[in-house]
């Protein structure tokens, strides 16, 4: 029985039917299966061949954002019930992302931000045109241990290096690892500014941030 | 006849006008400038001045769109009328702001530097193709607070023909009005004869950033043409759908004309764009996409079924060498957007989407807008009888070579191009190298530009636009300009 269910939940992500897996979560927390068990074994599964089918071909970036969407909705009804049993679902790392200042490009940060969140990371996303102090009061606050840096403009690029410097300069640099993306960002942008990492892509953004913290 | 690309049918332009309308009263449009808020509620729209969001009644948005000007012209600067926006006219400038430039050496994109906009300038000039310039690319060698105004100073100092441009601050616009105003020779005589639009691009969806909001005020209230461009990206910050991407920028559009005319009425405003269908599997933003040429092509109907004139990005592509991707892309844009009656189209020498200009690929699109150019002006009778008379004389004779009637009509019937295009034989190709495309393209690129002929700017004007720059430059920390490349 609670193998049927968790089958289904890893189908209702794969098929893109959003409601049917918050449906379907909500119908394995009543019938007693551990929300533990749920993620591992009924959503991160799901996940894990959305993702496959995307690196094939197969699926495209509204499948994704669905799939990462519906996971998130599915953990807001399974957060609960971990507190409660005083479990925690086991986190990939803290990350504070958003899109410096200056700049209003929202799309490519923000589905970095929903594939980290459906890849296990827990996600703080601070949004665009956000200001140096944002970013390093988010990392305090949260105990971060990720930041993203997203500039979509050659103008704007420079803020990324702003930020890496406020965060040296309140001696919180060694506690995180910076992340650096967007249309005119580059390796060797990121390497000249002192970022820890750069990637092209959502899927790249994934697995540096798992390669980075792992 | 002139050959016509339809797209949509009158009872769809009519639903996209409607829902526009419809959008801009619920969920209304976010206008982050407090002078346009205050027109807006002045004229009788319901203004949250807390979220900074208007809902436009429909009288008011059918009021401005009724006394913005159907038509007008962009002037060169020996005051000769050269550009006409309005009705099906149709021209072409380069694509405006890339980030880099194409090295004609290493085929590599490198940061851009004054002397690269000058030669881009000139080449420009060269091409009679090309109708208008533009501040097609901006400069790594100054202050990027003073990018915009770096370009137009440039651009002005060797163009003769009229400017697309644009302003990325607010406080830098009044620098380039001055320069312009200089170069007009007053205000007034800027307003009479334009010789430059500004680009003022909403963000998607219906928003006005203060910046872009500001310059489209000052604009009008300056009778200097804006160039409304909006770009919803198809799947992403709009409906997927094209008919949906083309409500979102009708509403945008009506916002902006609406904005433009309360700030002056009957100031020139252009319908226009640069839209594109997401790609959904790399997430980027398809110049070269068949569905973002459609919902060109689209918006172009609407503004032409609202008595507006038209401008589109087309003739792009998304690659990023001078190959055989790159003169599809750009040839499939640049037909349709000819075809479609584009009063201007930008997008000649730009690449990898939007962020890359290149010599090469500059004088390969003159080719195709040669050709474009050729197709809409369409087929004619020449003669009457059309060839009765003429065939009847040769009989069954294939003399036509060397009839007078070919020597007379062969140069208007024929686009005839540039040796960028081959079309010797096999043995006189290899003869001349065997060469491709691109390399025939650098070898255009560099027997143009001698031909080009200095502008016959006055040197006091000279001196006046570069105190005029000077003394923007040295506001954000640099002492001396560039020296300017030699004309």
């Amino acid at each position: 029985m609670a193998n049927e269910i968790l089958t289904k939940i890893t189908r209702s992500l794969v098929e893109c039917e959003p409601d049917e897996t918050e449906a379907l979560t909500k119908q394995a927390l009543t019938t007693g299966v551990e929300p533990l068990v749920i993620i591992n074994e009924g959503l991160v599964p799901g996940m894990e061949i959305v993702g496959q089918k995307f690196q094939s071909g197969e699926y495209f970036l509204p499948q994704m954002v669905i799939a990462a969407n519906a996971m998130q909705q599915a953990m807001e009804l399974l957060e609960p019930e971990l507190q409660a049993r005083q479990q925690v679902s086991e986190s990939a790392g803290t990350v504070v992302i958003g899109t410096v200042k200056g700049d209003i490009h929202e799309i490519g940060k923000s589905l970095v931000a929903t594939m980290m969140s459906a890849h296990g990371f827990r996600v703080h996303d601070v949004g665009v045109d956000v200001d140096v102090e944002t970013f390093v009061h988010k990392v305090k606050e949260t105990g971060a241990n990720l930041v993203g840096l997203s500039a979509l403009l050659t103008t704007t690029m420079t803020a990324q290096r702003k930020v890496i410097q406020a965060l040296e300069e309140a001696g919180i640099r060694d506690q995180v690892k910076v992340l650096v993306g967007g249309a005119p960002v580059t390796q060797e942008w990121a390497e000249t500014i002192g970022a820890d990492g750069y990637a092209e892509d959502v899927v790249g953004a994934v697995d540096l941030s798992k390669r980075l913290i792992g | 006849m002139r050959p016509q690309f339809k797209i949509l049918s009158d009872d769809l332009v009519e639903r996209i006008i409607a829902e526009g309308f419809e959008l801009l009263q619920d969920p209304g449009v976010r206008v982050h400038n407090s002078e346009a808020l205050d027109l807006l509620a002045d004229a009788g729209a319901d203004v949250d001045f807390d979220s900074q969001i208007a809902y436009i009644p429909r009288e008011i948005i059918e009021r401005a769109l009724e006394t913005a000007p159907s038509d007008f012209h962009l002037y060169d600067l020996g005051g000769e009328s050269v550009v006409h926006y309005g009705g099906d006219s149709v021209q072409f400038d380069p694509g405006s702001a890339a980030i880099t430039v194409l090295d004609s050496d290493t085929k590599e994109q490198r940061a851009p530097v004054t002397e690269d906009f000058v030669k881009f300038v000139k080449l420009v000039e060269t091409l009679p193709q090309i109708d208008a310039q533009s501040t097609a690319f901006i400069c790594t060698d100054v202050p990027e607070e003073i990018g915009d105004l770096y370009r137009l100073y440039l651009a002005l100092n060797y163009m003769r023909k009229p400017i697309v441009t644009g302003a990325f601050r607010k406080d830098t616009w009044w620098t380039m009005k001055d320069m312009l105003v200089a170069v007009a020779g007053g205000e007034a005589e800027l307003a009479e004869k334009p010789i430059a639009i500004f680009d003022v691009c909403p963000s998607p969806p219906l928003l006005w950033s203060d910046l872009t909001c500001q310059n489209m005020i000052d604009c009008a209230r300056h009778g200097i043409p804006s160039e409304l461009v909006s770009m919803p990206l198809a799947g992403a910050t709009a409906p997927v759908t094209v008919a949906g991407a083309v409500v979102q920028h009708a509403a945008e559009c009506m916002s902006g004309v609406t904005i433009c005319q309360l700030a002056q009425e009957g100031a020139p405003i252009v319908w226009g764009g640069s839209p594109a269908a997401f790609d959904m599997r790399e997430g980027t933003t398809p110049m070269g996409a068949v569905g973002t040429w459609m919902i060109d092509t689209s918006y172009t109907e609407v503004g032409k079924a609202l008595g507006l004139p038209t401008h589109a990005y087309l003739g792009m592509s998304d690659a990023k060498v001078v190959d055989a991707q790159c003169g599809l892309e750009s040839a499939g844009g640049t037909l349709l957007a000819a075809l479609a009656g584009v009063n201007m189209v930008s997008g000649a020498g730009m690449m990898d989407f939007e962020s890359c200009q290149s010599y090469e690929k500059l004088v390969i699109d003159a080719e195709i807008i040669g050709m474009a150019k050729r197709l809409i002006a369409g087929v004619e009778a020449r003669d009457e009888p059309i060839a009765l008379d003429l065939m009847r004389s040769l009989g069954h004779r294939a003399d036509y070579l060397g009839q007078l009637h070919t020597a007379k009509w062969f140069g208007k019937e024929q686009y005839i191009p540039s040796e960028v295009i081959d079309r010797g034989s096999l043995d006189a190709w290899k003869k001349k190298g065997a060469m491709t495309t691109w390399e025939r393209a650098r070898d255009r690129v560099a027997a143009l530009l001698p031909t080009y002929e200095p502008s016959p700017m006055p040197d006091d004007m000279r001196s006046e636009i570069r105190s005029i720059t000077q003394t923007a430059a040295q506001s954000f920390g640099m002492d001396e300009l560039p020296p300017l490349p030699e004309a």
